[in-house]
């Protein structure tokens, strides 16, 4: 194990450094002068443009811009937002635990349909309720889910008037108002997530009740449910829970679009605005801490699997 | 030609209804892209002050917009947008990543370790944010948003590929080629290449899937198709302005995403089964 996990580990860096080139890389496939963009009205004043450049390190070679890049974003630095002025990784930290809240919610939503579905698939495999829960999971997986926020501000805020069509309430200031600005955004998010679950449970749970202990708790006289919750459902989950954890990359690609509909300032709507606001350097470090987020927790997962799974300690 | 695999897996395949009622879906749409200047009963750009926001009557079967259009012509146009960005996007896709796949895959050593390093790089990048921050560098339009999609899509097929490759390199006919003395490359595009088709062809047809999905979002977002020429994710966006007074322009082209991403997922779990006789 020590083996694998340092040669895991050692696979995480030349990935973070390339992600890293290829984040910067971006601001290559750009139209137009950086520079003209930053000056505004005094585009036209050669020494402003000069000087913007030596600023910049854009007079650079690629090299040593990206050197330069690299170094000062591993010490946190990502640069300034070219419209707001802040730096960038306090408008990234400021807007994280609004989506943080969001992801989570999504993930309890995602958890309590998708394991459940799951189980019932696999326990009644081949009956109605699996084709029906099946039929109904790839539906989920077909819809936009910029649509599904759409239809239920229509159906639940504009029909029926039960819950506020957009806006955001942070959890500290009034928390009931802030589940109620969330609970639909956060149900759009954890919809795609949790058909891919009953997916997962669902084969997982089909390998687990084939098991030899299943049989031999079965044999024993253990009761049918205490069977599938207690002996196949505790297996089955190890590597559900592991592959949920791959699921946060859907997950923040739909807060982007998701944020969008319900107006909710989080991590997507920072990087929407920053895209039609032009300021680049956002956008770089937005898709920067996004990707360094998600081989963390793939990481975590893979820790995690090895730590939860006896049988692959020795290994 | 009774037994050959190719009528074996079409038999298995039509076997699944739920695949071919797809199949039908996708034909219908293309069928009314392709035709759309024929069968629509308006212009889908021609705007009309006295029509502006109409609900669904039996001039027009789906109401007419902010801008007095009519929205079946608008959904009928959208479709092309919608299928070309599905099918061009995933062409570009496949045609980086197979070829990158298939080297790292069936060549190994250095090549395949780069390879490899780059497409988790790019897996690492959730695939909308990197379309998004794509399209963003390239400019709005609709064939950069193509090209942002088939992109961020294409490290998929080149892992899909690789993975291929390299189960199909083991086998004793491609030992045999290379006995008798092909070069690596003839033994890689004549003979693996063939044998990881099916797989490929799957992947295609769900990537076809989320490549419609990402248009739309694209579009919906502003960074694809230009307005006042109809996409679906564009009108779903000018429709959200409207939901008290004109909830039938959110209605109608989120149910056509809805019915192709869901046809085209159809197909792609029937040609799995039908191509895979292992599976399940």
């Amino acid at each position: 194990m020590r083996g694998g996990l340092a040669s895991r580990l050692a696979q995480v860096i030349p990935t973070v450094i390339l992600v890293s080139l290829l984040v910067f890389s971006l601001q290559q496939l750009m139209p137009g002068d950086p520079a003209a963009i930053l000056a505004g009205e005094e585009r036209g004043d050669p020494a402003v443009l000069a000087q913007i450049r030596t600023e910049l390190y854009l007079d650079r070679s690629f090299p040593v811009q990206y050197l330069h890049w690299a170094g000062r974003a591993l010490h946190g630095d990502l640069g300034y937002s070219w419209r707001t002025h802040q730096t960038v990784s306090s408008l990234i930290a400021s807007k994280l635990p609004v989506t943080a809240q969001l992801a989570l919610m999504a993930f309890a939503f995602a958890l309590a349909i998708g394991v459940p579905a799951g189980v019932i698939c696999a326990v009644k495999r081949d009956t109605a309720w699996d084709w029906l829960a099946n039929g109904i999971g790839l539906a989920g997986l077909s819809t936009p889910n910029f649509w599904l926020g759409i239809m239920l501000i229509l159906i639940v805020s504009v029909q029926l008037g039960w819950l506020p069509p957009s806006g955001y309430v942070p959890l500290a200031e009034d928390w009931r108002q802030s589940l109620a600005t969330t609970v639909m955004p956060a149900f759009v998010l954890g919809n795609a997530i949790a058909a891919v679950l009953m997916r997962h449970t669902r084969s997982a749970m089909l390998t687990a009740l084939d098991q030899d202990y299943v049989r031999t708790a079965r044999a024993k006289g253990v009761g049918e449910l205490a069977v599938i919750l207690r002996h196949a459902l505790r297996n089955a989950l190890v590597p559900v829970i592991t592959l949920a954890a791959l699921e946060l990359g859907t997950l923040l690609s739909g807060a982007v679009l998701t944020e969008q509909v319900f107006s909710i300032p989080g991590f997507g709507k920072l990087i929407v605005d920053a895209v039609f606001n032009r300021d680049y350097p956002v956008v770089q470090g937005v898709v920067l801490v996004t990707a360094l987020l998600y081989v963390l927790l793939n990481l975590i997962a893979d820790i995690l699997y090895v730590l939860i799974n006896p049988r692959l300690r020795v290994a | 030609m009774k037994g050959s695999p190719g009528l074996l897996a079409w038999r298995r395949f039509v076997k699944r209804r739920a695949a071919l009622v797809g199949l039908i879906v996708i034909a219908i749409f293309i069928a009314a892209a392709i035709l759309a200047p024929l069968i629509s009963p308006y212009d889908p750009v021609a705007t009309s002050w006295t029509l502006v926001r109409k609900a669904p009557s039996l001039a027009h079967p789906m109401g007419t917009d902010e801008n007095g259009r009519d929205v079946l012509a608008r959904v009928i146009f959208g479709a092309r947008a919608s299928l070309l960005a599905g099918v061009v996007a995933v062409a570009i896709a496949a045609g980086i990543g197979v070829p990158f796949g298939l080297l790292a895959g069936f060549a190994g050593g250095v090549p395949d370790i780069a390879i490899s390093r780059v497409i988790d790089a790019m897996l690492a990048c959730p695939f909308l944010i990197l379309a998004i921050a794509l399209a963003a560098f390239l400019g709005p339009a609709l064939t950069n948003a193509m090209i942002a999609i088939g992109l961020s899509a294409a490290p998929i097929f080149a892992r899909v590929a690789r993975g291929a490759a390299m189960d199909a390199a083991t086998n004793e006919y491609v030992e045999a080629a290379r006995a008798l003395g092909n070069p690596p490359w003839r033994v890689a595009v004549r003979h693996v290449l063939p044998n990881i088709v099916p797989p490929l062809m799957v992947q295609a047809t769900l990537a076809i899937a989320s490549a419609i999905i990402a248009e739309a979002s694209l579009s919906f977002l502003g960074l694809g198709q230009q307005p006042p020429l109809p996409s679906w994710g564009s009108m779903l966006n000018a429709a959200q302005r409207f939901l008290t007074q004109a909830p039938w322009l959110a209605i109608f082209p989120g149910v056509a995403i809805f019915l192709v991403v869901l046809s085209f997922n159809l197909v792609g779990d029937g040609l799995r089964d039908a191509l895979d006789p292992r599976a399940r």
